[in-house]
């Protein structure tokens, strides 16, 4: 079974061999609100632990995404540059953002798990 | 200082408002649908909208007050009919814009809404220029409400009947529950609509009736939404005491026959800035593709100058797409005229187009 974590900027990571593929969660979305414009990094780029790694941005402001693992960016989700919207519907499936060839599987050791990362939103956003 | 709340504020709560602080007040920015879906409610149905924290001023006089106030506001009073309304400004000598507000003509004298975050000092520099003659009334004792959209009428006439006869920046007393209330069709959504100055104590009873007849409480997020694609201005962003109702795009508010006489506060730079031009100039601006660039967005001409910034800009829900408004030099300021945004480090092209983006719908009247 693939692993799923979580990081504290409130995106998710799915590992599968040496691909991950990373979105934001819906809590996230949650508090965001209605997602309008969603910029991505370029394939083939490379992006560092914890770095930018695109835009989201709600009709009230923009907030970073953050790439919660290092790697080199070897697809991207076009489906929601054109619909923004699909992140607020699916944010922790179909509206992924980005896959990435991760370099260090140990850099996912340090991000939380379900449990954990249900309790840390629910303390951050109280 | 105390947050304070608004009389409506249980009942934000009871829809599940998120709240945001506003000029002091604990606001409502969206419910549990969401901005878009909210902005669309409006422009296809009715929103009501929260707006007690404005100002609504009072002031009390007859000919000398109406002689008086035309010091002020660069507008024809003497002529302007028992409930009728008009967009004004309150400036500085230097024409600098210290707030945009609505005065209408009551009974009793003028009644003025105010910007929340500037009634105030508004109250405190109007009461100078008046010399302490008037009875001036900064009324917190009532709430205001506002309902705007094309099924608002219905609705609201559906509670308070008549409402359906007044005609755009006009309005009356009207009775609800035995209390006076004072209803003009005018709105800051670019949509047909009215605002309601009733007692605190009913404003929670009228707004339920309002929500039981098919209407909606719209948050401050939508309502930014919606004041920007009608091509309105916000005090405190498209507007301040560094831009001037010329500049400001805003010359159509000023009367012109009071533009001709002068003898208001800040005439001498209006009328020289009438004749001789700006050098800044208030202009919709339409970015391509969907980047949003937001207010304070440096804007450049196509040889890489800066030439102005972004004073208000969002995501335009029924535009479908980004929309801002913001000043730049007047010789770049005409329609169609190629721009660059600076986003995030990179320029990306935008055009300035004319305003609003989306059409007024506002009902015919002798304004």
């Amino acid at each position: 079974m693939s692993e799923v974590k979580y990081s504290k900027e409130h995106e998710w990571i799915k590992l599968e061999g040496d691909v991950a593929t990373v979105g934001i969660t819906k809590h996230a979305t949650e508090m965001l609100g209605d997602i309008v414009f969603a910029e991505l990094p370029e394939k083939g780029s490379n992006v560092e632990k914890d770095g930018t790694a695109g835009v989201v941005e709600s009709t009230k402001a923009a907030s970073d995404v953050y790439t919660p693992v290092s790697g080199e960016v070897v697809d991207t989700n076009q489906a929601i540059v054109d619909d923004p919207s699909k992140i607020n519907q699916d944010p922790e499936n179909s509206a992924w953002f980005f896959k990435l060839k991760i370099k260090d599987p140990s850099e996912m050791d340090a991000l939380m798990n379900r449990e954990d990362y249900d309790k840390f939103a629910k303390e951050t956003s109280s | 200082m105390d947050i304070k709340k608004t009389p409506l504020y249980q009942l934000h709560q009871d829809c599940k408002a998120k709240f945001v602080e506003f000029a002091g007040y604990q606001m409502p920015i969206q419910y549990s649908e969401g901005i878009v879906e909210e902005h669309k409610f409006t422009r296809n149905h009715s929103g009501i909208f929260d707006v007690s924290h404005m100002g609504q001023l009072f002031i009390y006089g007859g000919e000398e007050l109406t002689q008086d106030l035309e010091k002020i506001f660069p507008l024809n009073l003497k002529n302007l009919k028992l409930n009728h309304s008009k967009y004004s400004f309150l400036m500085n000598e230097d024409a600098g814009i210290h707030d945009d507000l609505i005065i209408t003509k009551i009974n009793e004298g003028f009644l003025i809404i105010l910007n929340a975050a500037c009634k105030e000092s508004d109250f405190d520099i109007l009461k100078n220029f008046l010399k302490g003659k008037y009875k001036m009334i900064l009324d917190d004792n009532r709430s205001l409400i506002a309902i705007q959209g094309p099924k608002s009428s219905n609705i609201l006439n559906d509670v308070i009947d008549g409402v359906k006869d007044l005609n755009f920046m006009s309005g009356n007393w009207f009775s609800f529950e035995n209390q006076k209330i004072y209803i003009t069709r005018s709105g800051y959504t670019g949509e047909d609509g009215f605002e309601i100055s009733i007692l605190n104590s009913f404003a929670d009873k009228l707004t339920r009736e309002l929500i039981k007849k098919g209407s909606k409480l719209i948050g401050l997020g939508a309502r930014d939404t919606l004041r920007l694609e009608a091509g309105l201005c916000l005090y405190g962003h498209d507007l301040d005491k560094d831009k001037t109702p010329v500049e400001a795009n805003l010359k159509w508010a000023i009367s012109k026959e009071r533009i001709s006489k002068g003898d208001f506060i800040g005439s001498d730079i209006i009328i020289k800035q009438i004749n001789n031009g700006v050098s800044k100039i208030r202009v919709g601006i339409k970015p391509e593709g969907r980047i949003i660039a937001r207010e304070k967005t440096k804007i450049f001409n196509q040889s890489d100058v800066h030439i102005g910034e972004i004073t208000s800009g969002t995501f335009g829900p029924s535009v479908n797409g980004p929309v801002a408004m913001g000043y730049v030099e007047n010789q770049f300021s005409k329609k169609n005229t190629r721009v660059y945004l600076e986003v995030r480090g990179k320029k990306h092209p935008a055009s300035i187009c004319s305003l609003p983006f989306y059409k007024k719908s506002y009902v015919k009247g002798a304004n």
